[in-house]
């Protein structure tokens, strides 16, 4: 029982952290470049409209969700499996919603370096 | 590419790192939080170690949503994964872990897996982000993209 409620968790966390982040990504594109900004209207503007994305406070909220997840999966489950399961299947997850809601171009180059690193974060943990 | 720009990436990566290692430092310190005193998580940001560790994730987090800004999120996520590596050598210095070889395969994959994507373009031009240009956005970003795509 305690293994599906740590699974029940991963997957919540997976969901959570993968909307977080591709919500986030959303809100600083359409932002624009943070360093062209800074440059050319000063820190305050940055700021400004940053704080005028209501897609970003999204991101952070879908953030918060995935980290009180994380808080109830600990209780379940066992460190050593819910931290890297959900960061290895967040790596995968993250590189199919960016191909799929922000039509990021998810070549070749790029397939590799997620599975790698989701490999290389699942072994880390053994 | 700018050196900046990897200057922010390895920003990512390392206060992330330290400011992880930080927090839970000092939440040892300040012992394991139950439901009975949930009001004593107001006072671990008393603690030293806690409050730097919560500052530089906020470092961590200000230098993530500059390079979202400027890289897509397929790029910034494996480009910055040496945060995973990095905790593993702070624990080998600083507590002496032992790494077994299965670790040290990981860490050969992420470190692969982050020269493959590094070796790539940072953006990629998208449907969306034309739409955007078409109202207005500089489009010297576009031209950029294109010539950073053009590469290998």
């Amino acid at each position: 029982m305690n293994d599906l409620y740590a699974w029940v968790s991963i997957a919540l966390i997976t969901l959570a952290a993968t909307t977080g982040d591709v919500l986030l990504a959303y809100s600083m594109k359409r932002v624009g470049d943070v360093g062209e900004i800074w440059k050319t209207n000063g820190l305050f503007a940055v700021v400004a409209r940053i704080l005028t994305t209501p897609t970003f406070f999204l991101g952070v909220l879908a953030m918060a969700v995935a980290f009180y997840s994380l808080l109830f999966g600990l209780s379940w489950g066992n460190l050593s499996l819910v931290v890297p399961a959900s960061a290895s299947l967040t790596f995968v997850g993250n590189a199919l919603a960016a191909k799929i809601f922000l039509h990021e171009r998810v070549g070749r180059r790029r397939w590799i370096a997620a599975l790698l690193v989701a490999a290389g974060v699942a072994l880390m943990a053994v | 590419m700018t050196f900046r720009k990897y200057l922010v990436l390895v920003g990512v990566t390392v206060f992330s790192t330290l400011g992880d290692s930080l927090l839970a430092r000092g939440m040892k310190e300040f012992g394991g939080v139950s439901l009975h005193n949930f009001s004593g998580l107001l006072f671990a940001i008393l603690n030293p170690w806690v409050s730097v560790g919560i500052v530089l994730l906020l470092a961590f987090f200000a230098c993530y949503m500059s390079a979202l800004s400027w890289a897509d999120l397929t790029y910034v996520l494996p480009a910055t994964s040496l945060s995973y590596v990095l905790v593993a050598v702070v624990a080998r210095i600083r507590f002496h872990e032992q790494i077994s070889p299965t670790r040290w395969l990981g860490i050969a994959l992420i470190a692969a897996g982050v020269g493959f994507v590094a070796a790539g373009p940072s953006l990629t031009p998208s449907r969306r982000r034309h739409a955007h240009r078409e109202n207005g956005q500089p489009e010297h970003d576009r031209a950029e993209a294109l010539s950073q795509e053009a590469k290998p």
